[in-house]
């Protein structure tokens, strides 16, 4: 501040006359009048007391306030148009194409762009615009469940730990890392024992060892909460445990949740990828981003388009994803709120 | 502190038992067993069981492992037939090593620089250039940016080796390709550590004090902003250092990260356990490292007041 001001008075002096703002005139022009006014050219007009405590401008709940400043973020919402046209695209692109997903042209195998083929073909002549959507149906699937639900199992979880913290949190969190330690790949491989192979298998093998990220990290927040006022005002009110800690808390802390799930999507659809990448995950001619990405690899010398259009969508999915995160992480900041 | 660090390790023990239990029974869960190919004879089947042991009832399997494992045996592998899993992880280790530190070398230090150089620059063209690498480096799954470095480097400029680790430029690309991702969420983590950090208090009152620009962005905001960076380091070093499979199998590096494939599909049990112990033992130290780092750079966190 006291920089800006000094700023101010060693500068105005040396501004030319053609240079001044129309502010600066204003002020220049009513300086003279200023010597004039005396006290009786004022009137104590007293307090309004109906107009002091009404409020100028409709209140906003805090979604309505989220939203807007979503708005006004413009890679933020670029990001979730994008999200949305793809997943529109994914439901209903390859309803409408004349091509079916697993359906072989001989005579345009690895054929470039064209106006039959929109993306080309792969090694077996499979239309890739057709794939690509296939594709993001099973890994848009698999990145939003996964995401979700292990979301809403780890906060719950960890809100009670944070909140009880004591033997509860302890036992929890050495749960968690024996589940940390275990290696993946077996538990993908008896839930699919158990469940046989396919979307719901994957789905359910990433909860059982993800939900540990959310749960460590809404422990670690609640922790840090639980110590304040309004907790403890909630407590003096008699709330049971459970509104304090889903009412109360965890709104708190939405902020944080839901971009920390936009950043667990990404997560999820790099394991489906690299799942299928080892041959355990969704197998040909079922399509996901990974199984294409992974066939494009093979074929890059020869035909790199392949590899270019699931990793162009893939890339462009995890980028959105990341700027919606960023965006909506400034939209929730209580901090912020109000501002602008 | 001392008590602070046995308590520490003895926590860490149970920890690493409670894992080897259930990995124990959980592999023995899984469907077929180590000797799945299908020429061999039911004898041959059954003498091979015998041989290992695993013709026994699992309890006193389970029992048998635990007193070797406390003398530091990790028992026979039964796909690699003459090695014992302890040789195994000895000839590997060293591989996965060495490409990890590397690879976290790479990360750290130019993560690092471009989180801090980006924070600095905030909103200009330098800030979009280190911003728009790190979303490449964290959007682009890690086989398909190796797949993308040997196509170039490799093929079509012919700068750097395409595979096999036996002299510094072999290290070069399986290097970047492993430490890629790690430098891109640590240069963004900083950043935003940064960006956070300058706007507390402490900041304006050093500046106000008078001391130099350069003073308080190097003692003040980068020493507080480096905590979050350290925190996720842990589990990264972890998971970097014992190796990673799509990497070492791209680039044919002999390293630890296929057995985590190769184990498990073969039901190789001493295999699959003796890595588990590993990694197990290798997350733990190092998530103890960090917290007793945390300690040393930021004094508020006490970790003998606990």
């Amino acid at each position: 501040m006291s920089e800006l001001k000094s700023d101010r008075n060693e500068q105005t002096p040396q501004i030319p006359e053609e240079e001044l703002t129309a502010q600066t005139v204003e002020e220049v022009q009513a300086d003279p009048t200023e010597e004039d006014l005396s006290p009786e050219d004022f009137e104590i007009i007293g307090k309004n007391l109906e107009k002091m405590e009404s409020i100028s401008r409709p209140s906003l709940t805090f979604w309505q306030e989220a939203w807007r400043r979503i708005r006004g973020n413009r890679a933020a919402f670029i990001s979730l148009i994008l999200l949305i046209i793809y997943g529109l695209l994914a439901i209903f692109a390859p309803m409408l194409s004349q091509y079916g997903f697993d359906q072989q042209d001989a005579y345009s195998m690895r054929a470039g762009f064209s106006l039959e083929h929109w993306l080309g073909c792969d090694a077996l002549g499979r239309d890739l615009w057709v794939r690509v959507w296939m594709g993001a149906r099973v890994s848009l699937t698999i990145g939003l469940l996964a995401a979700i639900i292990n979301s809403l199992i780890g906060t719950v979880l960890g809100g009670f730990c944070g909140y009880y913290g004591g033997k509860l949190d302890m036992i929890v969190m050495r749960i968690i890392d024996v589940i940390y330690g275990i290696p993946s790949l077996i538990v993908c491989i008896l839930v699919m024992v158990v469940l046989g192979s396919g979307v719901e298998s994957l789905i359910i093998a990433m909860v059982i060892v993800g939900w540990t990220g959310t749960c460590r990290f809404t422990r670690g927040e609640v922790y840090r909460l639980k110590e304040q006022e309004f907790v403890l005002a909630a407590q003096v009110m008699g709330e049971p445990v459970a509104t304090i800690i889903i009412r109360e808390l965890i709104p708190n802390i939405m902020g944080l949740l839901i971009t920390n799930l936009t950043m667990a999507i990404p997560g999820a659809i790099f394991q489906e990828a690299f799942l299928s990448y080892i041959g355990l995950g969704i197998s040909p001619p079922d399509a996901s981003w990974g199984v294409l990405a992974k066939e494009g690899t093979k074929m890059l010398q020869v035909a790199p388009h392949i590899l270019y259009v699931p990793a162009f969508f893939i890339c462009t999915t995890v980028l959105a994803l990341n700027q919606l995160g960023n965006g909506l992480r400034d939209a929730f900041d209580p901090r912020l709120r109000g501002t602008e | 502190m001392t008590k602070y660090i046995l308590k520490r390790v003895g926590i860490s023990l149970i920890t690493i038992f409670v894992l080897v239990t259930a990995v124990f029974f959980l592999a023995r869960l899984m469907p077929g067993g180590p000797f799945n190919d299908p020429k061999l004879s039911e004898a041959a089947r059954e003498n091979l069981s015998a041989y290992y042991g695993f013709d026994k009832p699992v309890l006193e399997q389970y029992i048998t492992y635990l007193g070797n494992l406390l003398s530091g045996n990790l028992g026979f592998s039964t796909k690699y037939p003459s090695q014992t899993v302890n040789q195994l992880l000895a000839s590997s280790f060293p591989y996965s090593a060495d490409l990890g530190i590397r690879a976290l070398c790479l990360a750290i230090s130019f993560g690092l620089v471009f989180g801090i150089m980006s924070a600095l620059n905030r909103g200009n063209g330098i800030d979009l250039f280190f911003v728009i690498v790190a979303v490449i480096g964290t959007s682009v799954p890690d086989f398909i940016m190796g797949a993308l470095l040997q196509y170039f480097f490799a093929i079509e400029w012919g700068l750097l080796p395409i595979a096999e680790y036996k002299g510094f430029a072999y290290t070069i690309l399986p290097s970047i390709g492993l430490g890629f991702y790690t430098m891109a969420s640590v240069s963004r983590i900083m950043r935003a550590s940064m960006l956070e950090v300058v706007q507390q208090d402490y900041i304006k009152t050093a500046r106000s004090k008078g001391i130099s620009r350069f003073r308080v962005t190097w003692k003040h905001q980068i020493r507080n902003a480096i905590m979050p960076v350290v925190t996720i380091l842990g589990p990264t070093v972890a998971a970097v250092l014992t190796g990673t499979f799509v990497i070492e199998s791209l680039f044919v590096i002999p390293g630890m990260g296929k057995y985590y494939v190769e184990s498990v599909q073969n039901n190789d049990y001493s295999l699959i356990l003796g890595m588990t112990v590993f990694y197990g033992a290798f997350l733990v130290f190092c998530n103890m490292v960090v917290d007793i780092l945390y300690g040393i750079i930021d004094p508020r966190v006490r970790v003998a007041g606990k």
